[in-house]
């Protein structure tokens, strides 16, 4: 096992710093001590497989998931996911979670009775890539809506993701944006990440081989995780 | 050319809503060979409050120190009962729970074996990126010459190590300090 290669590190700037004061949430929860430097071993270079995850289409549909229809603007949000070097990652699941139409959140902590809920939108799915590292959901364009983080914040239109990836290197939890939101050079969030070209990564772009007719507009996410240092011979 | 790297964000107060389906905290079938563990504890931020919202995803090898990926090419048998993957949101007062088997020693840089850990990531509202953690077992001898133990400052090593709970032979308490005093190690991973 001498020698193996481990997945690239982050770039200074190209990753957010978890110490960033603009975040208010992040002033009593993030480390003052720095991280210590761990060269990868076997157990940072595997991690959890999905091979045998069932597939599942009607959890790639947010819209009528739970009946009815969903009310809002319907989009198509597709994407690929790959590793720096522009490899497809396959079969790897990828979550996504968003607010309502509205701008409100199916949780206790949401609660806020001028915004209702919608009971066609349950605001959570998932799906597997297949061997291009594709993925593909169909939902509603999430809601805007304000946060206690500053006077008058809030957050710019946005869907949570969350994909593993080959290793537990290369787990990844992120957000995807809107292109043209009015919002973005306001949220800390989003400007946590210093390097202008890995922050606009997280900008959806507008896609007219997605959208549908008479349906729903197609929106463009691809999504990048750490590469390999080097091949590994087997791969 | 290399691509850059998707930005990390935080998982922000509404994760449970994408996750829950995903929630393993009973990581191994009772048939499953090795000592089968429950690790309790909780998540406090700098204050010492419990952190509700907060989210620790576990990976392990089994008891014969083999991971059930196929980049492990260890000569080891992998079990049907074990996957390995745990995934544990806190609750109100930042306490979480699982049940797991005890790893085994797997292989670390130059074949040495590594003391038997857990590799850890945090994900809370507050953290951009998560925190990549490992919990280490008490008396445990492979933990004096463990290579990332090694790397940590002798008086923060602690952190990374399980507590026997009193009078119990099976349970361990380890608790995540994200700031401040007794701040457990993160690692840049």
């Amino acid at each position: 096992m001498a020698g193996i290669p481990g997945y690239r590190r982050t770039v200074p700037g190209q990753q957010p710093i978890n110490a960033y004061s603009g975040y208010v949430s992040s002033h009593k929860r993030a480390p003052s001590q720095p991280l210590i430097d761990l060269p990868h071993t076997l157990s940072e270079i595997t991690g959890p497989t999905f091979e045998d995850f069932p597939d599942d289409p009607k959890a790639a549909d947010l819209i009528s998931g739970r009946g009815g229809t969903a009310i809002g603007e319907r989009i198509v949000v597709t994407g690929r996911v790959r590793d720096e070097d522009g490899r497809p990652v396959r079969r790897t699941l990828v979550e996504l979670w968003q607010a309502n139409a509205g701008g409100r959140y199916r949780h206790l902590v949401d609660q806020r009775p001028d915004v209702p809920l919608d009971p066609n939108f349950e605001g959570c799915g998932h799906t597997l890539t297949d061997a291009e590292g594709r993925y593909r959901f169909v939902t509603i364009r999430p809601g805007e809506y304000p946060w206690h983080n500053h006077h008058n914040a809030w957050r710019p239109a946005h869907i949570h993701f969350s994909v593993f990836g080959p290793a537990f290197a290369t787990r990844l939890v992120t957000q995807m944006y809107f292109p043209g939101d009015p919002l973005l050079p306001f949220d800390p969030i989003y400007n946590s990440t210093a390097d202008e070209e890995a922050r606009t990564r997280l900008i959806s772009a507008f896609d007219w081989e997605t959208t549908i007719p008479n349906t729903a507009l197609g929106y463009r996410f691809d999504i990048v995780l750490s590469g390999r240092d080097r091949t590994p011979m087997e791969l | 050319m290399a691509l850059i790297p998707t930005p990390s964000q935080t998982v922000g107060p509404y994760f449970t809503i994408g996750s829950t389906r995903g929630n393993c905290d009973c990581l191994a079938a009772p048939g499953v060979a090795g000592k089968h563990i429950v690790i309790a504890g909780r998540v406090v931020d700098g204050d010492g409050a419990g952190v509700p919202d907060s989210l620790l995803e576990t990976w392990q090898a089994n008891s014969y120190g083999k991971y059930a990926h196929p980049e492990d090419t260890q000569d080891k048998p992998i079990e049907p009962g074990f996957r390995g993957y745990g995934r544990i949101p806190t609750d109100d007062d930042g306490k979480f729970c699982f049940s797991t088997i005890q790893p085994g020693a797997v292989p670390g840089p130059d074949g040495q074996p590594q003391a038997p850990h857990i590799a850890v990531s945090i994900f809370a509202r507050g953290l951009m990126r998560r925190l990549v953690t490992r919990i280490y077992f008490p008396d445990e001898a492979a933990n004096e010459t463990d290579f990332a133990l090694s790397r940590v400052e002798p008086q923060r090593r602690g952190t990374l190590i399980a507590r026997k709970v009193p009078g119990q032979d099976v349970q361990f308490e380890w608790n995540v300090v994200l700031q401040g005093a007794g701040e457990t190690v993160f690692f840049d991973c």
